[in-house]
């Protein structure tokens, strides 16, 4: 086996992109927590710390990218690494999902709203989905990766139930709109923070198929005002 | 029955070569496209450069060498009987690893090739425009008597360029054509390929792996059978393909390094 100081950086990279994946999921996490919790202190500290995230992408796309220059990395090492350019930008938008979040507990503080029971178990599935869609990433399991993105069915499940709350504590309680609407948007992160994994699954099957090709979620709820992606 | 059109540079047909009794390349079919660049990659030994010599009969020269098969250049066979290599040579020239100047003017090296071939027009005006199109002219327009030994290696290899293009051949092989050259000497080749390429096609021989996919269209590679260490072609497609997603495991393991 040739090329040891390449392969030995590759495996030090993925595990950089593994660790940015768990300050992430643990972002998400604490974040949905300390708005249940109404817990500002920890809000503050999220909201704060998305900057430790994007350093760390920083950090990745610079080690990658001397890699490129330096290694000239071909066929499956060029692909990974391109990938993986790609899946450290999908997960520092989750983190930016887990600061709006952090965000906007600290906005509500003080208000008399129900914290829909929903986002905890979107939070959780949607981290599950996030951590499996990375193993099955630096495992280069593209059979794994194609069957994570029909979870997210039951987030958008979940973001339809939640939705319908807050719209009826809305017309129940019109002079709280401003608060509730901002409940709307956590919702909606964690929703995207679900469609985004997917992006990442597809980033598999390409190392190792080389195709890149978009995966069929069943999710068109709010594609037609969706202009992220 | 029909006759087949022959749109390729080059088609290569079962051809297997012999050194003596070992046969050093076996099964090679290829087309070539015409007025593109052609890189043949591989490891050391797996016949790239016997491959590239076969082309244009160059392995004649080389006692008890034999080919098998055909190599096909306009519909013809370019090892039928009645056909003369030499004349094979001036319509598929080659420029070689090491620049191999004559030891006479810059002028005398563009001029010689057309000269013992007949050609009756203004010299003159075929060495400008032979040193131009290799992108030398500048350089030594004001210097054409002297030696183009007092030349840089890049200069030379350029020469030599010149100087094939000068018998206007149709197709320019390249046998490692840079190995003795520094990296801007090595560009320079590399855009003047380009640039020769609307009107010549190119097959080039390299080691770099870097410059085939730099400089070239489509790119071959080759291996040898470990069992009978004789060379074959294993994957054969366009440049991007082969250097982001080869479909053959052999062809991976070499690009990315994990062999060879």
């Amino acid at each position: 086996m040739t090329r040891e100081a390449l392969t030995r950086q590759i495996h030090h990279i993925q595990d950089e992109v593994l660790l940015l994946g768990s300050m992430v999921e643990q972002a998400m996490l604490q974040a949905v927590q300390a708005l249940r919790n109404r817990d500002v202190p920890a809000a503050n500290r999220i909201y704060r710390d998305d900057s430790y995230i994007n350093d760390k992408r920083y950090a990745i796309e610079n080690a990658i990218l001397i890699l490129i220059a330096t290694q000239q990395p071909m066929a499956r090492d060029l692909r990974l690494l391109a990938a993986m350019l790609e899946v450290i930008n999908e997960l520092e938008r989750m983190g930016d999902y887990a600061k709006g979040v952090a965000k906007i507990a600290r906005k509500i503080d003080g208000e008399d709203l129900p914290i829909p029971t929903g986002f905890d178990r979107m939070a959780q599935l949607a981290v599950e989905m996030l951590h499996r869609a990375l193993s099955a990433f630096v495992r280069e399991s593209a059979a794994e990766a194609s069957s994570i993105p029909r979870e997210d069915d039951q987030v958008d499940a979940l973001y339809n139930q939640v939705y319908r709350q807050i719209i009826n504590w809305m017309i129940a309680n019109p002079n709280t709109i401003d608060h509730a609407n901002l409940l709307m948007w956590v919702a909606h992160n964690l929703e995207r923070m679900a469609d985004r994994v997917t992006n990442i699954c597809e980033r598999t099957v390409f190392i190792v198929t080389g195709e890149l090709m978009e995966m069929d979620t069943t999710d068109d709820e709010d594609a037609d005002f969706d202009d992220e992606d | 029955m029909m006759e087949r059109e022959h749109t390729m540079a080059l088609e290569v047909r079962e051809m297997d070569f012999y050194y003596g009794s070992f046969r050093a390349v076996k099964n090679v079919n290829l087309d070539i496209e015409p007025r593109k660049i052609t890189a043949i990659i591989g490891p050391s030994g797996c016949g790239k450069s016997t491959v590239i010599r076969c082309f244009n009969r160059m392995n004649d020269l080389i006692p008890g060498t034999r080919l098998t098969g055909e190599v096909l250049f306009h519909g013809q066979n370019i090892y039928a009987t009645d056909v003369d290599p030499v004349q094979i040579r001036r319509l598929i020239g080659m420029v070689f690893q090491k620049p191999n100047p004559f030891p006479k003017s810059i002028y005398e090296n563009v001029a010689w090739g057309a000269r013992i071939n007949g050609f009756t027009g203004n010299m003159d005006d075929l060495v400008e425009e032979s040193l131009s199109q290799a992108a030398l002219w500048d350089e030594v327009k004001d210097s054409l008597s002297k030696s183009a030994l007092a030349l840089s290696g890049g200069q030379q290899q350029r020469l030599c360029i010149a100087r094939a293009l000068a018998v206007k051949p149709e197709i320019i092989l390249m046998d490692e054509p840079c190995s003795a050259l520094d990296p801007i000497a090595t560009l320079k080749i590399e855009d003047l390929m380009r640039e020769l390429s609307v009107h010549y096609t190119i097959i080039i021989v390299t080691h770099n792996m870097q410059q085939a996919a730099r400089a070239s269209d489509y790119t071959a590679f080759f291996t040898m059978d470990t069992t009978d260490r004789a060379g074959l072609l294993v994957e054969y497609g366009e440049t991007n393909q082969i250097f982001t997603n080869p479909k053959d495991q052999r062809t991976e393991d070499y690009i990315t390094g994990r062999f060879g």
